[in-house]
């Protein structure tokens, strides 16, 4: 019996199991763990570097500011019209989806049955699953054109009828624009934004609820006291990271938005946001200066993207009760 | 001061409103869903699983047409993003949750973040300036690669969460009968979180099957099989969601069929994936 215990200790080891095993496992993961960050870094780098042809020809400003778009004669290119579309789309996006998204966030979390409540989140994670493109073929053949049927025609009729100086923000009813890409924006935010505000929810503790039923709440004075205030940052933040979605939102957009490149741009009428604008040339881009000016707002769109995701993060930080723990 | 009638009537009256805009939510959503599903089988046929698209000539004489080089290339394009994907997406993982500790675990998960929250259109104009620029034309490998940007910090994040439900008792153990650390990772606790690192892997593949934004310009598409097989991967290869987009914009009536044919197609693909998720979490749950 001793002399087993013995031979075992004193067998030698294989070397993985003694000193250098360890140090390989953690450099190895070290290595493919800085390879995310050297990830991130190249991505701002190649854009960068990619668009430095034409931030050198306009200018950093002069591009942001330039509101003409011209890749076929004058090859002047701004970006203005690109970041007011995507500007718009998305806060309206937001707008339409922030209020009703909460809404089922609610409902799910604190009044539905539990049996109801299982059925509308699986619900909602599978849409939220649905492809982008599947998304922008049903707008293309039937939301774009019953808009134009049922909204725009007879808000344009009546236009033309009573109040003709309306006609030019009004705009042309083809079906294809600003707002029918607000609206497929808003449908496809909200599954995100309700997922995110139902896990804000679900975090409250059941004392924080209880305290407020003894104190004689009704059931919506308890949400409003109790549960809102303490999910605040968790839902805030979720709208945020909501608004981040839609600002890179690209194909269902491209589908939709009627990619028109240069002002003015009107409420029913076709425009462009930044991502569409990419996807639209990038494949068709032949000129250096057109291929530099896309990556150019490329850049721009990392940037914003960025900031988004940074206030996101501040405010998790902020609000939260565990100090910033990944969410 | 409000008499409790009052604010009874109140509370009925919020509830009543969240019912009704979740129900005037809920509906959009569900017909969308319920549209695609029911137009996209009825545009299948039999030939779309069997035939290459080729010229649009090809279906304005009612000839056979189908999408059997979509499907095949993305696979190819999906199963190359995911097998770059994974090691770095695991490695990050155990990174984050095995060595809390490291230095750069707050950059790490910064920057992870940081890329889980772009575009994955930007992710694509970066596998663009990486792989197709150098190697001088669009190709499966560039999309695959693509798909691998958007797949990485799904899987990293994941990947750490699913470790960090493993209880440290359970690498005490390892460690105090003699294992290295190494060996207390792969063999306690990375069998012990199987489920969930599987879970994480199917998520990230189904939200990665789904985008058409990043293979645009890498993959870039293609109306034909390669003559060879080794064309899905240094040569330009159709995806179905980019695919998906070309015969949507496209101004030719059977391409618009064929395109709620792969809508139905990538849809079913993309839901299968993420049941399969659902149904392993739950069963960890148990």
């Amino acid at each position: 019996m001793k002399d087993t215990t013995k031979e075992i200790l004193e067998r030698p080891l294989h070397g993985v199991y003694r000193w250098w095993g360890d140090k390989l496992f953690l450099t190895i993961s070290v290595i493919l763990g800085l390879s995310i960050i050297a990830l991130a870094f190249a991505m701002a780098w190649v854009l960068f570097k990619e668009s430095s042809l034409a931030l050198n020809e306009f200018g950093v400003v002069g591009f942001l500011k330039g509101r003409v778009w011209d890749p076929g004669v004058n090859f002047v290119f701004g970006a203005l019209p690109f970041l007011f579309g995507t500007m718009v789309t998305s806060v309206g996006a937001l707008a339409i989806a922030f209020f009703p998204a909460i809404a089922i966030g609610i409902f799910v979390g604190e009044y539905a049955p539990k049996w109801l409540g299982a059925i509308i989140e699986n619900l909602i994670h599978l849409i939220a699953a649905i492809p982008s493109v599947v998304v922008g073929i049903w707008g293309i053949f039937v939301f774009a054109p019953w808009m134009r049927e049922k909204v725009y025609m007879p808000v344009f009729m009546w236009a033309a009828d009573h109040a003709p100086s309306l006609l030019p923000i009004v705009g042309t009813p083809i079906g294809y624009g600003m707002t029918t890409a607000t609206i497929i924006l808003a449908l496809m935010i909200i599954p995100y934004t309700t997922a995110l505000t139902r896990d804000a929810i679900r975090q409250v503790p059941k004392e924080q609820r209880e305290a407020a039923y003894a104190l004689g709440a009704t059931k919506w004075e308890v949400i409003r006291m109790a549960v809102l205030p303490y999910a605040r940052g968790g839902i805030l933040s979720g709208a945020i990271l909501s608004f981040g979605r839609a600002i890179g939102e690209t194909m269902a957009v491209a589908m939709l938005i009627g990619n028109k490149n240069t002002f003015p741009f009107s409420i029913f009428g076709p425009a462009a946001t930044m991502p569409s604008v990419i996807i639209n040339e990038f494949r068709e881009a032949v000129g250096n200066l057109h291929l530099s000016s896309l990556m150019a707002i490329g850049l721009a769109l990392f940037v914003i993207s960025l900031i988004v995701n940074l206030i996101a993060a501040f405010i998790i930080r902020k609000y939260s009760i565990t100090g910033g723990q990944a969410v | 001061m409000k008499t409790l009638r009052r604010r009874q009537i109140q509370d009925k009256i919020m509830e009543g409103l969240l019912v009704v805009s979740t129900i005037t939510v809920l509906i959009p959503l569900v017909i969308i869903l319920a549209y695609v599903i029911y137009h996209g089988f009825g545009a299948l046929n039999w030939s779309f699983f069997t035939e290459e698209l080729g010229s649009p000539a090809r279906a304005m004489q009612g000839q056979p047409t189908g999408l059997v080089h979509t499907m095949i290339g993305t696979v190819v394009v999906d199963f190359i993003g995911l097998i770059i994907a994974v090691p770095i997406g695991v490695g990050a993982g155990i990174m984050l949750s095995e060595y809390p500790e490291h230095k750069l675990n707050p950059v790490l998960r910064i920057m992870n973040d940081t890329l889980n929250g772009m575009p994955a259109i930007l992710k694509g104009l970066l596998a663009f300036a990486l792989i197709v620029k150098p190697m001088g034309t669009f190709s499966g490998l560039a999309g695959g690669v693509a798909l691998a940007f958007v797949m990485i910090p799904i899987i990293a994040r994941t990947t750490e969460s699913s470790l960090m439900t493993i209880p440290w008792s359970i690498r005490e153990a390892g460690l105090a009968i003699g294992l290295p650390r190494w060996r207390v990772v792969l063999s306690t606790v990375m069998p012990a979180a199987k489920t969930g690192l599987v879970t994480g892997f199917l998520i990230a593949f189904a939200r990665a099957a789904g985008e058409a934004a990043p293979l645009m310009f890498t993959s870039f598409g293609n109306n034909y099989l390669p003559n060879h097989w080794t064309g899905m991967i240094f040569g330009p290869v159709d995806t179905l969601p980019q695919r998906l987009y070309s015969l949507a914009i496209s101004p030719y009536a059977q391409w618009h069929q064929m395109g709620w044919a792969a809508a139905i197609v990538l849809l079913s693909f993309v839901i299968i994936l993420f049941v399969a998720a659902r149904l392993l979490t739950r069963q960890k749950n148990y």
